[in-house]
C-alpha cells in the first residue's frame, strides 16, 4: 500500500512539475521534425522514380536514425528526472517526512522507482509509437518487431533508472549523474568498440566491447533492439550506426534483466540500511 | 535514532516498548523535523492527506481530520496554496500539523518554534499542551529555553550526545533557587534534614550549597539552620533561570 502511494505521489510529482509535459513536448518537437524530413524525402523519391527497393531501404535507415534519437531521448530524459529523487531527498532532508512514517524503506524506494517506471514507460510507448506512425504513414514504411524493439528500449531505460536509483543511495545528484551518464558513455564505446572490431574480424575488440556491455548493457540492449526492427537486408551490411555488426544475443538480454534486478535489490537493501 | 533514521552503533533502545526502527509503532508516533521540507510542489491540504494515508488512515477520517488541523494551526485560508508560496513561519505550522494527523502517542518536534514570530510561538506551545491534555506524550528538543520553560514539565540537558542532567520543572515552576551560605559548628547530620525543603545539600568545610524550588521555605531552611546549632555568617539565596542552569550546567560556549 505505501508503495502504490509513493508510486502515485511520484507520478503526480511529474506531472505537476511538467516534467513529464516538457519531455512530451520536446519529443512533439522531434516528431514534427522527424516527420518534416520524412516527408521530403519520401516526396523526393515519389518526383525521382527511383525503384521501390530503394526507397524502402533508405527510407527504413531513416526510421532508425528515428529510433536511434528516441533511444537517446528517453535514456537522457530518465537519468536527467531522476537523478535528483533519492540523492536530493536525502541532502534537503525531504525525505526524512516520509521515512519516518510508518511505511518501511524498501516501500518508499520501490514506490519512487514503480512511479517513474511508469513515466519512461508513457514517454517510450508515446514516442515508439509516434515515430513508427511517422514512418508507416508519410514513409510507408515499417519497422519489424517494433514491440519487441520498444520493450527492449524500455528494458535499457529501466537499466538506467534503477543504476541512477541505485547509485543515488551512496552519492550526491552531481556524482550521481556523472557516474551514471558515464557508464552509459562506457557502454556506448564499448559497443562501437565491439561493431568495428566484429566488422574487422578483431576478436580482441569484440571482448573489449563485450566486456563493457557486461560491465553496463545498456547500449548493448539498445543494438539488440536495433537489430530486431532491421530488414534482413539492413542486417546484411557488416558496419553502419544502424545496422548491428555485431548484435548482442538474447543472454545479453537475460543478463540485463538481472542486471537490473540485482541493481535494485542493492538501492533496496542500501537504502534501508543507511543513516537518512 | 528513535525514528529509525539512524541506526544505533551499538546497543539497543525501545519506543513505545518496542525497538527502535520498528515500522508499525510509527502509526503511534509523530514527527516535526528541525528544518522541515516537503514536495513543494503539493498544497496544504494534499500533504495532510499524503501524509495521512501514509499514516494509513481512512478517507473518511482524512475528511475530518484535514480541515481540523488546518484549523488548529491557523492554515484554513491557505489549503489549497502550494508549498512553495509558504513562508518558513507556515511550513513549521504545516510540518506541526502533518506531525499530528494520525493523533499519535508520542510525538517529536524539533525546534518547533523556529521561524515563527510571537504569535506563531503562542500557537506551538498551545498545541503542545492540548496534545499533552489529550494523554499524548511530547518530546520538544529546542535550544529555546525560556519556551521549554514555560511548556515542558520535564526537561532534561543533552551534551555531545549524553544527558548531563535532568530537572522536574512541575517542582521548580518559579525555576530553580539556589543557595549558598557560610557556616560553622552545622552538624552534618543536620544536613540530611535538609532534605524536606531542599535538593543536593552539600556541606563543604564552612560553605553549604543547597537547590530549591521556592522562596517560601527559605525562612524555614535559616531556622532550620540556627536550631541545629549553626553560626550563620552568610545565607544568599540566587535564582536561576532554565537558561542559567544550562548554562551553568553545560559551561562555557565552546562553539557547539
Amino acid at each position: 500500500m505505501g508503495a502504490w502511494i509513493m508510486a502515485g505521489v511520484t507520478f503526480r510529482e511529474a506531472a505537476r512539475r511538467k516534467i513529464l509535459w516538457t519531455a512530451f513536448l520536446a519529443g512533439l518537437a522531434f516528431l514534427a521534425l522527424f516527420g518534416t524530413g520524412m516527408h521530403f524525402q519520401a516526396e523526393h523519391f515519389t518526383r525521382a522514380s527511383l525503384p521501390p527497393f530503394v526507397r524502402y531501404q533508405v527510407l527504413s535507415t531513416m526510421l532508425q536514425v528515428g529510433f536511434y534519437a528516441v533511444d537517446l531521448l528517453a535514456v537522457v530524459m530518465t537519468i536527467l528526472t531522476s537523478v535528483d529523487v533519492l540523492s536530493g531527498e536525502i541532502a534537503s532532508g525531504t525525505i526524512q517526512a516520509i521515512a519516518t512514517k510508518p511505511i518501511s524503506r524498501w516501500q518508499v524506494l520501490i514506490g519512487k522507482w514503480v512511479g517513474f517506471a511508469g513515466m519512461v514507460a508513457a514517454y517510450v510507448a508515446a514516442m515508439f509509437g509516434g515515430v513508427t506512425a511517422v514512418g508507416y504513414f508519410i514513409g510507408g514504411v515499417l519497422p519489424r518487431h517494433a514491440l519487441v524493439s520498444a520493450l527492449l528500449v524500455l528494458l535499457e531505460c529501466l537499466l538506467v533508472l534503477t543504476i541512477t536509483f541505485m547509485f543515488g543511495t551512496w552519492f550526491s545528484t552531481l556524482a550521481n549523474g556523472v557516474i551514471v551518464l558515464g557508464l552509459h558513455g562506457l557502454a556506448f564505446i564499448g559497443g562501437w568498440i565491439e561493431q568495428i572490431g566484429a566488422a574487422t574480424d578483431t576478436p580482441r575488440l569484440v571482448t573489449v566491447g563485450v566486456v563493457s556491455s557486461l560491465i553496463m548493457p545498456s547500449e548493448a540492449i539498445w543494438r539488440r533492439a536495433s537489430f530486431e526492427m532491421q530488414s534482413s537486408f539492413a542486417r546484411s551490411f557488416r558496419f553502419s550506426p544502424f545496422s548491428e555488426a555485431s548484435a548482442p544475443s538474447l543472454a545479453m538480454v537475460e543478463y540485463a534483466i538481472a542486471y537490473l534486478l540485482v541493481a535494485l535489490i542493492i538501492a533496496v537493501y542500501h537504502f534501508d540500511q543507511r543513516d537518512l | 535514532m528513535f525514528l529509525g533514521l539512524v541506526k544505533p552503533s551499538d546497543g539497543q533502545a525501545l519506543v513505545l516498548g518496542v525497538p527502535t526502527g520498528d515500522v508499525e509503532i510509527r502509526r503511534k508516533i509523530g514527527f516535526l523535523p528541525e528544518d522541515f521540507r516537503f514536495y513543494t510542489w503539493l498544497t496544504a491540504s494534499e500533504l495532510l492527506n499524503l501524509h495521512g494515508r501514509l499514516c494509513g488512515m481512512t478517507t473518511a477520517r482524512l475528511r475530518e481530520r484535514v480541515p481540523a488541523l488546518l484549523d488548529l494551526v491557523g492554515l484554513t485560508p491557505h489549503r489549497e496554496k502550494r508549498l512553495r508560496e509558504f513562508s518558513k513561519g507556515m511550513l513549521q505550522r504545516i510540518g506541526l500539523a502533518q506531525a499530528l494527523i494520525h493523533e499519535p502517542e508520542l510525538i517529536f518536534l524539533d525546534e518547533p518554534t523556529s521561524g515563527l514570530d510571537p504569535m506563531g510561538r503562542r500557537l506551538v506551545r498551545d498545541v503542545i499542551r492540548a496534545q499533552r491534555d489529550r494523554g499524548a506524550t511530547v518530546f520538544l528538543n529546542s535550544h529555546l529555553l525560556s519556551e521549554v520553560e514555560i511548556t515542558c514539565d520535564h526537561v532534561v540537558f543533552m551534551k555531545e550526545g549524553e544527558v548531563v542532567a535532568s530537572r522536574d520543572l512541575r517542582a521548580l515552576p518559579h525555576g530553580e533557587i539556589r543557595v549558598s551560605a557560610r557556616v560553622r559548628n552545622f552538624p552534618p547530620k543536620a544536613v540530611a534534614e535538609l532534605a524536606r525543603w531542599s535538593t543536593n545539600a552539600q556541606l563543604d568545610g564552612e560553605r553549604l550549597t543547597l537547590a530549591t524550588g521556592s522562596t517560601e521555605v527559605l525562612p524555614d531552611i535559616l531556622r532550620h539552620l540556627v536550631a541545629a546549632g549553626a553560626d550563620v555568617f552568610e545565607f544568599a539565596p540566587e535564582k536561576l533561570s532554565l537558561e542559567d542552569l544550562f548554562l551553568k550546567i553545560m559551561g562555557e560556549d565552546r562553539g557547539l
